[in-house]
């Protein structure tokens, strides 16, 4: 590695993570670095979570087991860890919750955030309401036309939306203006991202948030099976359901970890958004990891028909895991997220969302290598009930 | 061992002023017109210079800078022209180039460094670059004697102030303000308070930039910091003149303005 770094600093991954942020936000960071580890460590935090969790998120999510999908998979056992069935409709609201709770312990009563698709819009809009913080969400101006449904949901639940304009008007925008906002509010304001990217500490800390489903789902397969899946199947956009189903896992030397990247249209063609399978080292939003970069280091627009893995950078600790063989990234196009995804609907009675269909698309890839002997646990992040006009469009039902 | 930038700002506190910095994104409004532009500043008053290397994700850049970086980049601006803009104008005044860390990670962080100093350069801003990933960037630096100038914000406690003031060479960068570039309509008091606690931890000559752009502006921060970064106001005129000859002429105008209330009182 050409960059040596400082190993006294916490939150590198190896060569990756760290912080590359105007000097404006390092108080602000250190801050919240501290709020998280003492509250890692705090009973009394831990406890209000957890009875968040039971009795607003509707924690923990069952394991489905899917038989009928799992014929066009090699007949490979595979079972859903059903984050889809969450309050809001994805994991995204475990990290929520917890960075909600910090930043009241922080003494701070606004939050903002960034969003794709909107599910980490609407899950932060949710959170701000049940505890009564001011909430303002940065979506890309195209995003809020492709996403006006969770644009209206965030609105009802008091969020304001603000539609970036600048540059491709899509997420990667939408963090630059809510980057923006930070460093002129942080006094005030605590910036909830949304995934696990971005300075230190948020790969560690949203992470730690999401680690709930690894360790639910770990216990869940020893009750229901005695034994670990031979392979963990999420997909990957910035990388937070995946790095919160993996974490608890990464000792299990046997149980193989695969990420599912958005491949669009193939990677071949340049329009997708693999970072890991097609990008390459480099800095993007406070965080070194993998991007996709043209030869000056300019961000390079990512391509997918799931808003919310269509993001050019990956969270550090994937860039890690990659390059020290623990987990595996593959890639999965447009259409083959597409066939899975139907297929779930019509042979188990399940709409995926379009970014856990990659995951699924992958598991019918594997499950065909591995054959029938062998048990995937797919992390099902998202429900896609906000996918259903993306889907229509695509499969040519009329929409009347 | 010092750049030329050292002994401008050494000269500077001899006459009891502070000096006029002008920042221009490279490649805007063109490749020409940058330079021309840059030249005009120099006309005018200006005394060193800041090129913007421009990025995809500028998130310490308002809106004035982010449209001309659009700009730039939409007129192919990369790392090739940037140094052309480099050598064509640091002939002229003493020219340090800002930009975002990814483009010089990308470069290469010893080939950008050997490049930047066959121009002419004197040194490097990098605005997110913390002292934490400043390793390899401190030792190669150091190697070409290049000034390695970092950002502090009114938000920098003093521990931090005095590690990054260690870090630095050339001048300290005072953000004025929490925020990102533009133009204010009056720079912030927290600028003053800054300086002087910048002043208790180094030697380092200070120059203050966000939110600077009229004369009066300059003249009161020419009191207490010994540079005045002014970057937005001009891109504004550039944006805003009904010809290019116009608005060069504007921005040597306003850089003559501007340098008038340099003298401390």
């Amino acid at each position: 590695m050409s960059h040596p770094i400082d190993s006294n600093i916490i939150g590198h991954f190896g060569p990756y993570g760290g912080r590359f942020v105007p000097e404006a936000l390092i108080a602000a960071l250190d801050e919240l670095t501290l709020a998280h580890e003492i509250a890692l460590k705090d009973p009394e935090f831990q406890s209000e979570l957890a009875e968040l969790h039971r009795s607003y998120t509707g924690r923990p999510s069952i394991i489905t087991e899917v038989p009928r999908f799992a014929q066009h998979a090699g007949g490979a056992r595979i079972l859903l860890k059903r984050e889809d069935l969450n309050h809001t409709g994805s994991h995204k609201i475990n990290n929520v919750l917890g960075q909600a709770l910090l930043t009241k312990r922080m003494g701070k009563k606004r939050i903002i955030a960034e969003t794709g698709a909107g599910q980490h819009g609407v899950a932060s809009a949710t959170a701000a309401a049940l505890m009564g913080l001011e909430c303002v969400v940065y979506m890309g101006e195209e995003d809020t036309r492709r996403q006006s449904l969770n644009v209206a949901r965030m609105k009802l639940l008091g969020a304001e939306v603000i539609p970036v304009t600048q540059g491709s008007k899509t997420l990667k925008d939408a963090i630059n203006e809510a980057m923006r906002d930070w460093v002129t509010n942080v006094e005030t304001t605590h910036y909830l991202l949304g995934t696990v990217a971005g300075p230190h500490p948020f790969p560690t800390m949203v992470r730690d948030f999401h680690r709930i489903i690894g360790i639910e789902a770990r216990q869940q397969c020893l009750e229901l099976m005695g034994r670990l899946p031979d392979v963990i199947l999420a997909c990957v956009g910035g990388g937070s359901n995946a790095i919160g189903i993996f974490h608890p896992f990464l000792d299990d030397a046997d149980v193989r970890l695969v990420g599912l990247e958005a491949g669009g249209s193939g990677i071949e063609t340049g329009l997708h958004a693999a970072t890991i399978s097609g990008g390459s080292p480099g800095v993007l939003h406070g965080t070194r990891s993998y991007v996709l970069q043209d030869k000056n280091g300019q961000t390079i627009e990512s391509h997918s028909i799931s808003a919310g893995l269509d993001y050019p950078g990956v969270g550090p600790e994937h860039a890690y895991l990659h390059d020290i063989g623990r987990a595996e990234y593959r890639s999965i196009t447009d259409a083959q997220a597409m066939e899975a995804f139907a297929l779930l609907c019509k042979t188990e009675g399940i709409i995926p969302a379009i970014e856990s269909a990659h995951a699924l698309a992958g598991a019918m890839e594997i499950g065909k290598e591995l054959g029938s002997e062998a048990v995937l646990l797919v992390n099902l992040s998202g429900r896609g009930d906000k996918d259903v006009q993306t889907a229509a469009e695509y499969f040519g039902i009329p929409l009347s | 061992m010092s750049t030329r930038l050292d002994a401008l700002f050494l000269k500077a506190r001899a006459e009891n002023r502070a000096l006029l910095i002008g920042y221009l994104p490279a490649g805007f409004p063109t490749q020409q017109g940058c330079i021309d532009a840059l030249t005009a500043m120099v006309e005018g008053g200006v005394d060193a210079i800041e090129i913007g290397f421009p990025y995809s994700d500028p998130v310490m850049d308002g809106p004035i800078i982010q449209a001309a970086a659009d700009t730039s980049l939409r007129n192919g601006t990369g790392a090739k022209e940037v140094f052309a803009t480099l050598e064509a104008v640091a002939k002229l005044a003493p020219t340090v180039v800002m930009t975002y860390w990814n483009p010089i990670e990308k470069y290469g962080v010893t080939p950008f460094l050997a490049q930047l100093k066959a121009v002419g350069g004197s040194g490097v801003i990098t605005p997110d670059l913390t002292i934490e990933e400043s390793a390899a960037w401190i030792t190669a630096s150091s190697e070409f004697d290049t000034n390695r100038i970092y950002v502090v914000a009114p938000s920098t406690g003093m521990e931090r102030l005095r590690r990054v003031s260690e870090a630095t060479t050339g001048f300290i960068y005072a953000a004025s303000l929490m925020g990102v570039t533009g133009t204010r309509t009056s720079v912030s008091s927290s600028a003053r308070e800054l300086v002087g606690r910048v002043r208790e931890v180094s030697d380092l000559p200070v120059a203050v930039g966000l939110g600077v752009s009229t004369p009066e502006q300059a003249h009161e921060v020419a009191q207490y910091a010994d540079g005045v970064i002014v970057g937005s106001a001009f891109i504004r005129l550039l944006q805003d003149s009904s010809s290019p000859e116009v608005g060069l002429e504007k921005v040597r105008e306003l850089a003559r303005e501007l340098s008038k209330g340099l003298i401390r009182n």
